[in-house]
């Protein structure tokens, strides 16, 4: 049994692991090559045509003086109307199915199954929603206030998920104490569960913020229009940043073209910011209880 | 008559043979050997010899070391990233953590068995059947899978059931599975970590009884807790305990000698405290 | 009361999934009344603008499953590849860091991967002397495919993690090496979760918009050749709604037939994914 010395040097092994390894480092690097090539790239392209004329100036069928300054601000009034109507639906639902609703009985389960399936619903069906309903439905008309809802219907699983999370790390000592103490459901909920929440809703909401503000599609279907020359108003038509991409680079004009990823620069500079607040927010909050 | 015998009867009832000292041979040469994870030392200092075809056993309260230690025979310490081990552990004359040496060759001769069940979720056959194959021992598996549920008393109860779940073993059934995994590749050693603590009585008594048998091939070295099945499996027995030095814990090893002297007659106060129920 | 307030947060979540069903069944009932569903799924010619208009919507399937395919074969072997990096390999410190960088891939915008696809990739594939078109699928697939990768990676990440640490060490004192524990152990007991998320990747092809829009093109195209230009059915839907189709006419009306389609699809790949999700949890949670 001892004969054999334990030194057998195994060749064959060693080079099949090292070659498993490298493949998989090849793996994860694949991803973040193509988007490294994709910020160089449009870096190189959007870069001349990244100054104020395009922050400051509406579009134009002149590639030199058009901006993207209504595009720009629709985007952020979408933005600030997202987190007014998301927050306090999602965080509501959230307290709803983590702190006041029985799991076990079946029209709460289904209530969850249902927002998790919402969650996977490509966003172009949102936008067919909101094409059905807000806009010749409820007669809303092509409005900004239409893109608000339905990029918050879009973004509301997200959140309502993230929100729970959050609920659901708070340990249950902190509750318990606090109905030792006499205090109803929801004063423990508002005074102790929420506050001790906010930091992980806030990661979530940011996110949910970050990521709606690119979506295109549904924004497109309910009639974000090609030319939008004035400052959007709440009730008035509207562009939005990415849908004004998307119409500069359908242009033929390679000089839309170079706008647009100027546009984009600005668009990924935006969505970096908030996912960088959101990170931040993470880790200066995170709470080890 | 008293229900529950303290070990120190069981030792007494015991009749040892055990060869005399010119004739065991050697399969571990511990010396100097201290665990320490980062900075804290889990393991000082420890110095003994483990022989052929004897049941060893570590006994110890808990927190001094005797899983570390088990865990070193078979550099299972190599998996943690914290673990650096200092000393020499000599196995049939070789240093086991020389540069040169392949874990995996080492992990071939000496196998380990766990204190939690911990079969594959795959059939009852390739879990035995996957030691071997991964080792390249493709020849005659379904031989080698038979013989080693043979040694480990579960070919019988398994033998129709072969494509089976083994998860859909009893927690007794699965540890004797786990050992016959360690048996298809063919040891020298089988390492034990308290492979019965999570078990009920009979299974208990069914794998003591098995290590009876088993010692016979290979040499067995096992973790307890349980004094009483230490004084009754075990050959030598090595008491380990607590030290505390500059406000640090570390697992010392206290004494090791035939399992009858370290429960009739030891030579250290404290194994004493400890055999008699004093404390610990 | 305070209850009934916060029930009613949740019921938007159900008025959505409803508001969904009709918008999309209602119009499309309609539409099935004026076309014969038997001709839509059937058919192999979509022309829903034409005067003599034909309404088989087989193109724009064959059109969404081209895209996908091409997605597919770079999301899942990468996703998984960078899976078992960070479940098997890397520390955690290391761990710590590439998890949420990858996550930055799905961050990126769509219309800017669209963007890229165009302008980019498919110069790059006419170099390559590929002879694609200036709209193609491979291009829209290729970076699809690179924006699904965290999908893919994230979820089955989890999957291996849940696998517990006495599996690895059973194995590894049997003498195996890391890549048999990673490929022999940990891979087929976390496989419900990850074949979980190599159908949340699918279903996420298949709905996607904006790089197919801008990329592969608006021409229903009955071939798998991915260097041709073919439509999706998100595309078509995006490119119809966005237009000045009269409300209520047929052609308006195939914006929802081909929306309730494409939602089938999806709640169908989602409904898999969940349940293999909710077996492995059970598993080992």
């Amino acid at each position: 049994m001892s004969a054999a010395s334990l030194s057998t040097g195994r060749r064959r092994g060693v080079w099949r692991g090292r070659i498993f390894v490298g493949l998989l480092l090849l793996s994860m690097a694949v991803g973040f090559l193509a988007l490294g090539t994709l910020c160089v790239d449009v870096l190189q392209k959007g870069l001349a045509y990244f100054d104020s004329v395009l922050l400051t100036n509406g579009p134009s069928s002149d590639p030199d003086i058009a901006g993207a300054r209504p595009a720009i601000l629709a985007t952020l009034y979408l933005g600030v109307l997202l987190i007014l109507f998301t927050v306090p639906i999602g965080v509501g639902t959230a307290i709803y199915l983590e702190e006041y609703a029985d799991r076990h009985r079946w029209p709460n389960r289904l209530l969850e199954l249902n927002i998790q399936n919402l969650a996977a619903v490509p966003s172009i069906v949102y936008g067919i929603l909101g094409l059905a309903f807000l806009v010749r439905g409820l007669g809303l008309g092509r409005v900004l206030l239409a893109g608000a809802l339905i990029l918050t219907l879009l973004v509301l699983p997200t959140v309502i998920i993230a929100a729970r999370e959050a609920i659901r790390a708070v340990p249950s000592s902190i509750r318990e104490g606090a109905y030792a103490l006499g205090a109803t459901q929801w004063q423990v909920v508002s005074r102790q569960v929420l506050p001790a929440a906010i930091p992980g809703i806030a990661t979530g909401s940011i996110l949910a913020l970050a990521r709606a503000i690119g979506e295109t599609a549904p924004l497109i279907l309910i009639g974000a229009l090609t030319f939008i020359s004035f400052n959007p108003t709440v009730m008035g038509p509207f562009t939005a940043l990415p849908v004004q991409i998307y119409n500069w680079t359908k242009l033929p004009d390679e000089k839309f073209k170079a706008l647009a990823a100027a546009a984009i620069i600005v668009l990924l500079i935006m969505v970096l910011l908030l996912n960088a607040g959101a990170i931040w927010l993470r880790n200066r909050y995170q709470k080890r209880w | 008559m008293t229900i529950i015998e303290s070990p120190v009867q069981v030792a007494q009832q015991r009749e040892r043979e055990l060869p005399p000292p010119e004739q065991r041979e050697v399969v571990f040469d511990v010396s100097g050997l201290t665990v320490r994870y980062g900075d804290n030392p889990a393991l000082k200092d420890v110095s003994l010899e483990v022989y052929r075809n004897f049941v060893t056993a570590f006994i110890g309260p808990s927190g001094c070391g005797k899983s570390t230690f088990i865990r070193c025979f078979n550099r299972m310490n190599d998996l943690i990233p914290s673990a650096a081990v200092e000393g020499t552990i000599l196995y049939h004359g070789e240093d086991l953590y020389a540069p040169a040496v392949d874990a995996v060759e080492v992990r071939k001769r000496i196998g380990m068995v766990f204190q939690k069940p911990n079969p594959f979720p795959k059939s009852i056959h390739a879990n035995v059947a996957f030691g071997p194959r991964v080792l390249g021992m493709t020849d005659d598996l379904d031989g080698r899978v038979e013989r080693a549920l043979q040694q480990a008393a579960l070919w019988d109860e398994v033998k129709d059931r072969l494509d089976e779940s083994a998860l859909s073993l009893s927690g007794g059934q699965q540890q004797r599975l786990c050992i016959a995994r360690c048996l298809a590749v063919e040891p020298d050693v089988l390492l034990m970590d308290e492979p019965a603590s999570a078990l009920d009585p009979i299974s208990t008594t069914r794998i003591e009884d098995l290590m009876h048998e088993l010692k016979r091939e290979y040499t067995i070295v096992i973790v307890t807790h349980n004094m009483q099945q230490a004084a009754r499996i075990a050959d030598m027995t090595a008491f380990f305990s607590v030290q505390i030095e500059d406000g640090r814990r570390s697992g010392i090893l206290v004494e090791y000698d035939a399992t009858p002297t370290i429960f009739t007659k030891p030579a250290d106060k404290r194994t004493e405290d400890y055999v008699t129920g004093r404390f610990g | 009361m305070i209850k009934g307030a916060l029930f009613g947060c949740a019921l938007v979540s159900v008025a959505t999934t409803v508001g969904i069903v009709i918008a999309l069944f209602l119009p499309a009932f309609e539409f099935f009344q004026e076309v014969s569903f038997l001709d839509y799924i059937t058919g192999t010619e979509w022309a829903p603008l034409f005067l003599q208009a034909s309404f088989g919507v087989i193109p724009l399937i064959v059109g969404t499953i081209s895209v996908t395919i091409w997605a597919s074969l770079i999301a899942i072997p990468l996703g998984l590849g960078s899976a078992i990096f960070l479940s098997e390999y890397a520390r955690p410190r290391v761990r710590a860091t590439l998890k949420p960088a990858l996550e930055l891939l799905a961050g990126v915008p769509t219309v800017v991967y669209g963007y890229f696809a165009l302008t980019w990739v498919t110069p790059h594939l006419k170099d390559l002397g590929l002879g694609v078109g200036v709209f193609n699928a491979l291009s829209a697939g290729l970076v699809m495919g690179v924006m699904i990768i965290p999908t893919v990676a994230s979820l089955s990440e989890d999957a291996m993690s849940a696998v517990p640490r006495d599996l690895r060490y059973g194995a590894y004192a049997l003498g195996s090496s890391k890549l048999q524990v990673s490929t022999r152990i940990v891979v087929p007991a976390a496989v419900s979760g990850i074949v979980a998320a190599f159908v949340l990747g699918i279903s996420r092809a298949i709905g996607e918009t904006m790089i197919v829009l801008l990329a592969a093109g608006q021409q229903p195209t009955l071939s798998f050749d991915p260097r041709q230009a073919v439509e999706t059915m998100s595309a078509f839907i995006a490119a119809t709604g966005a237009g000045d189709v009269p409300t209520g006419s047929t052609e308006y009306k195939t914006i929802f037939a081909v929306g309730a389609t494409l939602f089938v699809m999806t709640l169908i790949l989602n409904f898999f994914s969940i349940r293999l999700v909710r077996k492995y949890r059970e598993v080992y949670e």
